[in-house]
């Protein structure tokens, strides 16, 4: 499964990969590694998701006429 | 029609009133009727029931509106308001008058109005552009939303509130537009192709149709045929949020949302932060318990490999054979002690029978060995030693020469 960067990740796509990831970790199949890093790449996601949502701002814009 | 000379045929008021009241209610058209007029010299009384004359420019009727169909009124007619009535004529007998007894009553401009709409509604519907199935989901997380609206008016700005308030991760994209008059129809299936155009470049994923309340006349471009077909053409999701909660429009029906206000339109385009943030936290907690269940299990499965472990060390194995092989020297040791005790004792007692086999022990007892001088033959029988026979005595400390004497002296042992 080829990941992107966090950073990259739309706010939709980070909530949905950690659901993803709790998932597979409350379901204990991991072994201590995936888990470890699993749960890094976890913990990453909710950051993100945190950060997009404290600094989001509406943003307003136009269309032109006759556009 | 009696004659004016016979004046025994003559009748009581009430009969009189009575015939023209049977006249008028046999008549077809006065049972029901559409009335169209002006209202003057209005009315309500305590009871509830509404009084009023309709009038055009040469002629006036008294009416009458009950209580239990002037409930159903939206408004309470004016003085000087033009309405369409539905009713029906009969008399009044106690006053000898003849009424028009009204069962509804619209405002003229209205009620043209409210009828186009309800044939224009069959008609879309019948075609299926409000059908169910055509219905999509808008997005959960839009990217850009776009707004038909007049920018001016407060719908715009109730909607960038809830927006600001629920989900500012979103963009607003506005195609302004007049949202009354005759021009506004035109301008909105404007707005509406123009946001779909430009969807894919400005990540349009839901569109807003939105216009605060008013009368039927000012909500009357969403009842627009035009209007209403660019919405349910339209490829990106609408949400409707025109005028208030009864207001239904056929762009509300045609949308793939309703809303009943702008407000809540702009609600139901974005999810709420509260809600996600209360998630968010729900999946952080769920991480990080998740995480320390996993490291307990893997400290526990340690601890018990290193248990195993420790059992089958070499160092626990050399501790326990260090302790077998001192156990068994012990042993080993004790058997030996006791199988030397043993081999003493019976080396002892040997020793001890040898010592009182010894000769020389036996001849101290003093036994003596007796031997014939003559052949060496060792004497045990009195007939090996006759009367003179040369014998050879031994005793403990040597031997000396001896002659037998005559038998059976000394018999006694």
């Amino acid at each position: 499964m080829a990941e992107r960067p966090v950073d990259e990740l739309t706010f939709e796509a980070a909530l949905a990969e950690l659901e993803q990831i709790v998932m597979r970790m409350e379901s204990s199949e991991l072994s201590l590694d995936e888990l470890l890093s699993v749960y890094e790449r976890g913990a990453q996601l909710a950051r993100h998701c945190g950060r997009l949502l404290d600094e989001a701002e509406l943003r307003v814009e136009q269309l032109d006429a006759g556009a | 029609m009696h004659s004016m000379l016979d004046v025994t045929l003559h009748l009581t008021v009430s009969q009189l009133n009575q015939h023209i009241k049977d006249l008028l209610d046999a008549d077809e058209l006065l049972r029901g009727l559409w009335l169209e007029g002006e209202v003057s010299n209005f009315r309500r009384s305590t009871a509830g029931h509404l009084y009023f004359t309709l009038k055009d420019a040469e002629s006036a009727i008294k009416c009458a509106m009950w209580r239990s169909a002037a409930m159903r009124l939206q408004r309470l007619p004016a003085d000087g308001d033009r309405v369409l009535a539905y009713g029906s004529v009969s008399v009044y007998t106690v006053q000898g008058q003849y009424q028009f007894y009204a069962e509804q009553l619209r405002p003229l401009g209205a009620g043209l109005l409210y009828m186009r709409f309800e044939e224009l509604k069959a008609r879309l519907a019948a075609e299926g552009l409000f059908a169910a199935e055509r219905k999509r989901r808008p997005p959960a997380f839009p990217r850009a939303i776009g707004v038909v609206t007049s920018p001016s008016a407060a719908a715009f700005q109730d909607i960038l509130r809830v927006l600001r308030a629920r989900w500012p991760m979103t963009r607003v994209v506005l195609a302004p537009t007049l949202v009354q008059g005759e021009d506004a129809p035109m301008q909105i299936v404007g707005a509406i192709t123009a946001l779909n155009r430009h969807a894919a470049a400005l990540e349009i994923d839901v569109i807003i149709v939105a216009r605060g309340g008013g009368s039927l006349e000012e909500l009357w471009a969403f009842n627009d045929e035009g209007v209403a077909r660019a919405i349910a053409g339209s490829e990106v999701p609408v949400i409707s949020g025109v005028g208030h909660e009864i207001d239904f429009t056929l762009a509300d029906f045609a949308a793939d949302v309703r809303a009943p206000t702008p407000s809540a339109a702009a609600a139901a385009a974005v999810p709420d932060q509260v809600e996600i943030r209360a998630q968010l936290a729900g999946l952080r907690d769920a991480l990080a318990s998740s995480v320390q269940a996993g490291l307990q299990a893997a400290r526990q499965r340690l601890a018990r490999e290193e248990d195993a472990l420790r059992r089958l060390s070499p160092a626990q194995r050399l501790q326990r054979d260090r302790q077998r092989l001192d156990d068994l020297f012990y042993r080993a040791g004790l058997a030996a002690r006791s199988r030397l005790a043993l081999r003493r004792a019976s080396l002892d007692s040997y020793a001890g029978r040898l010592a009182a086999l010894d000769p020389q022990a036996v001849l101290q007892r003093g036994y003596a060995v007796v031997r014939r001088r003559d052949t060496h033959e060792l004497v045990s029988r009195r007939t090996q030693a006759p009367a003179g026979a040369p014998l050879e005595i031994r005793v403990s400390d040597g031997s000396f020469a001896a002659r037998a004497e005559e038998q059976g002296a000394g018999d006694s042992v």
